[in-house]
């Protein structure tokens, strides 16, 4: 047994009866209306509790959350730049074990968590992140994606998605938008060996707060990446952050899924996908797509989804499934 | 008891951050800044110094690692140069306005290009504005002594910076000297253990790195700058209680021979022993010369160092680095004495010259060319921003 | 309510600006945003909590009878309950003043 199935073998997760009512980021936040980025570190902060070190990279949680004299933040936390939160954490974390071990302090339990927007993981931070997955600190990684540079003001990132305009990637008569397909961060991530890697959403917030805590039982790194609709940048409804991350879900482009020791286990089989027509409709940065790129995408997206079932097959099939049920779903969708 | 021992300045180095006990280290390679860090790297897995050696990718993450580390509340400790130390420059100005004592041995050398491993002070005047104490080692006693010294200046209270302890790369980081190492118990007398006020700790949250908008950025700039301006006599202290500890006095400004003398060249790091013989000879032949060396380069100590040149007619500034300025503008080290000297009524000839760039020796004959083409000069009325020193046409 | 903005002397700040009265952002009445304001109608209600877990800004708390109640000092308007709320019990009403 790997180390990852090893301390999440008694797992027990949230359930809607047993919800933290901790708040680890407080209300009076800045973030614009409708935001699923904030919504979902919320989330992830209740999953988590207050015995927690948190190392911001720069971007829109870090300054919705922290304009001087007031901070949202009911835990320790530390912004130092935009492409460095995984070198802050691996700092901290280290801080601990040697003062930990020296008898100065007595904090044992105390989750390290850095954790930055896609650019910061993706393109700028990718790598102190490679370096702090491959040293193997005690950490969790997190990477909210809304798939731009929102703060800066939606400019396009190599997590952007192919075809969605940006500010950097506008459609044109000579550009389709984003020409370049998205970057696979998950895979990046299991690739440096990391003991748990899964992707999360806000729309699903149990699995997405089980994801959180099982990444802080794990002794060594953990990756989430975690779906983060932006209503600014998507230029969809202020009201829909929830449902762009449920379509993402529902049309295979986002597939939510754990890797455990290297082991692929999906956490939701979409059994009737809904087009991606229908994610893309109510986003105003995928308006200008003609039927023939819309299908162009759904091809890459079937087989982009394929193949993750593919390996969460094969695994299946060698090896029985450690206990982890598929997520309790909330919506009823 | 302390034991002298003859011994590599690196290693000598890296002892003495043993000796206080750092909690963290996290480093990148360099040259020539490896022995230090292979050496702590060496003591951290023999089980001689208990600490966490982080073997970061680049020198950026290193001194992110830094910041997470002393933020925490650990004492740290990292070593850089040149092409290093402009990587990791983004993150040095947020280490000192977070107030965060790391302390990093520099081991001085130029920046590229051309690339070369050699020793000038490119990488020590790059780090001049980020609000870090430097301070500058002549030989290897001086680097043990520093270092041990940097951690008890840095986490005074009263002064909380990061301070960076410079040593010539090579000349000095590489050279085996007789050193005395002093002992542990002595160096926990002088250095009491770090124990922030504020850290990263959930037992009592603090936000760190906020946002600074117009209204308070300027406030935060100033408190800064007032903590820094006010380190000074700490740091004097810091110096003066280790003088009475263990014998060896530090000043943040040295004299040599000044008494008396007409001209006074001004240097910084280990080319000071040999400006010192040089000094020796020109004062046997009977020219009124002598030396005044800069220890504390930032904050500047602009009162030591007027008082020590204030009775020369020639003062002769060496700079180690060009800053191109455009030909009209002194080089740093002569600007900050330029800028020292223009509200004061005594305004000696001042001449700055380039020397010792990318590890070109500075010999003795050089210091006594110096002083001759100054005495040979004649003020035509045209100024010369600076020279350089050894060099072909 | 405090004061919003960082007016303070250089002398009162604490080193590097930190902050040491944390989640004092909650004095921020963010409901200043809001144009439009949800209402739940109880009858309606099945004390579901998805109100509760997908609001961004933390703006329903559990009362004594298990209903989820909206607190308005910062509640920004999204939206997001009354589409989100599986029974259709929450509205968004007009603001006016």
């Amino acid at each position: 047994m790997g180390i990852a199935s090893e301390a999440l073998k008694n797992f027990k997760g949230f359930n809607l009866k047993n919800l933290p009512e901790v708040e680890p980021v407080s209300p009076g936040h800045r973030a614009c209306q409708g935001c699923g980025e904030v919504l979902a570190l919320r989330q992830a902060m209740k999953a988590l509790g207050t015995n927690v070190v948190m190392c911001s990279a720069t971007g829109c949680m870090e300054i919705i959350t922290s304009p001087f004299p007031q901070s949202a933040w009911r835990v320790p936390w530390i912004h130092v730049a935009f492409e460095n939160a995984a070198a802050v954490v691996s700092g901290a974390e280290s801080a601990y074990k040697a003062m930990n071990r020296k008898g100065i302090i007595n904090s044992p339990d105390t989750v390290f968590v850095g954790y930055g927007g896609d650019g910061a993981t993706a393109d700028i931070g990718m790598q102190a992140l490679s370096g702090a997955l491959e040293r193997g600190h005690n950490f969790i990684y997190m990477c909210f994606d809304n798939e731009a540079y929102m703060n800066t003001g939606i400019q396009r990132s190599s997590s952007t998605p192919y075809g969605a305009a940006t500010t950097t990637s506008p459609a044109g008569k000579k550009s389709i938008g984003q020409s370049t397909w998205k970057k696979n961060m998950p895979e990046i991530a299991v690739a440096h060996g990391t003991p748990y890697v899964a992707t999360c959403s806000p729309a699903f917030p149990i699995d997405l707060m089980n994801k959180v805590k099982k990444a802080s039982l794990v002794p060594g790194p953990a990756y989430l990446h975690i779906y983060s609709p932006c209503p600014t940048g998507w230029r969809c409804g202020i009201e829909e952050s929830v449902e762009m991350a449920r379509l993402a879900v529902q049309s295979k482009v986002f597939p939510l899924f754990e890797v455990i020791d290297g082991q692929y286990f999906l956490s939701r089989k979409v059994a009737k996908p809904k087009p991606v027509s229908e994610y893309f409709k109510p986003q105003r940065r995928f308006r200008h797509l003609t039927e023939t790129e819309v299908a162009k995408i759904q091809a890459r997206t079937d087989a982009d989804y394929e193949k993750l079932v593919a390996k969460c097959v094969m695994e299946a099939k060698t090896k029985e499934k450690p206990e982890q049920e598929m997520s309790i779903r909330l919506d009823g969708a | 008891m302390s034991k002298q021992i003859g011994i590599e300045v690196s290693i000598a180095c890296a002892e003495a951050a043993g000796l206080c006990d750092v909690d963290v280290v996290a480093a990148y390679p360099i040259t020539p800044q490896t022995h230090i860090v292979e050496h702590l790297s060496e003591m951290v897995a023999d089980g001689h110094l208990d600490a966490e050696f982080v073997p970061v990718e680049s020198e950026h993450s290193a001194m992110s690692a830094c910041i997470g580390s002393s933020a925490a509340g650990a004492r740290t400790f990292t070593s850089t140069c040149s092409q290093g130390y402009a990587l990791m420059s983004e993150l040095c100005y947020i280490a000192a306005s977070l107030r965060l004592p790391i302390v990093m041995a520099v081991a001085n050398r130029a920046l590229s290009a051309p690339i070369n491993i050699w020793n000038d002070h490119a990488d020590l005047m790059y780090a001049r504005d980020t609000g870090w104490i430097q301070i500058i080692a002549e030989n290897g006693q001086e680097v043990v002594d520093l270092t041990i010294q940097a951690f008890r200046m840095g986490e005074d209270p009263n002064v909380s910076f990061p301070v960076q302890v410079n040593l010539d790369g090579f000349t000095l980081s590489h050279m085996i000297e007789p050193l005395t190492i002093p002992d542990k118990a002595d160096v926990d007398k002088y250095l009491p253990p770090y124990r922030p006020k504020l850290r990263l700790d959930p037992a009592n949250p603090v936000t760190f790195g906020a946002v600074g908008m117009p209204d308070i950025y300027t406030e935060a700039r100033k408190a800064q700058d007032e903590a820094f301006k006010n380190s000074l006599p700490y740091i004097e202290k810091a110096w003066d209680e280790f003088g009475k500890q263990f014998g060896r006095y530090y000043k943040p400004v040295e004299t040599y021979k000044t008494e008396g003398a007409e001209t006074i060249i001004i240097s910084m790091g280990s080319i000071s022993q040999t400006a010192m013989t040089a000094v020796d000879m020109m004062r046997a032949e009977g020219k009124k010369v002598g030396l005044t060396r800069i220890r504390l380069f930032r904050p500047f100590p602009a009162e030591a160092l007027f008082a020590a040149i204030k009775g020369a007619k020639n003062v002769i500034v060496l700079d180690r680095v060009t800053s191109f300025a455009g030909g009209h503008v002194s080089g740093p080290v002569a600007l900050e004495v330029k800028s020292i000297l223009y509200d004061r009524k005594h305004h000696p000839k001042l001449r700055n010259f380039l020397v010792g760039l990318g590890g070109r020796d500075v010999t003795d004959q050089n210091f006594m060319e110096m002083v001759d083409q100054v005495a040979a000069s004649k003020d035509d009325g045209v100024p010369v921003a600076y020279e350089f020193i050894n060099v072909r046409e | 309510m405090a004061k919003e903005t960082g007016f303070m002397s250089w002398k009162k700040l604490n080193f590097g600006i930190a902050i040491t009265n944390p989640g004092n952002a909650a004095e921020l009445k963010t409901g200043d945003w809001r144009s439009m304001r949800p209402e739940t109608n109880k009858e309606k209600c099945t004390k579901c909590a998805q109100c509760y877990i997908y609001c961004p800004d933390m703006v329903y708390s559990k009362d004594a009878e298990g209903y989820y109640i909206q607190n308005y000092y910062y509640c920004k308007g999204c939206g997001i309950c009354a589409h989100e709320c599986p029974v259709d019990a929450i509205t968004m009403i007009q603001e006016v003043d």
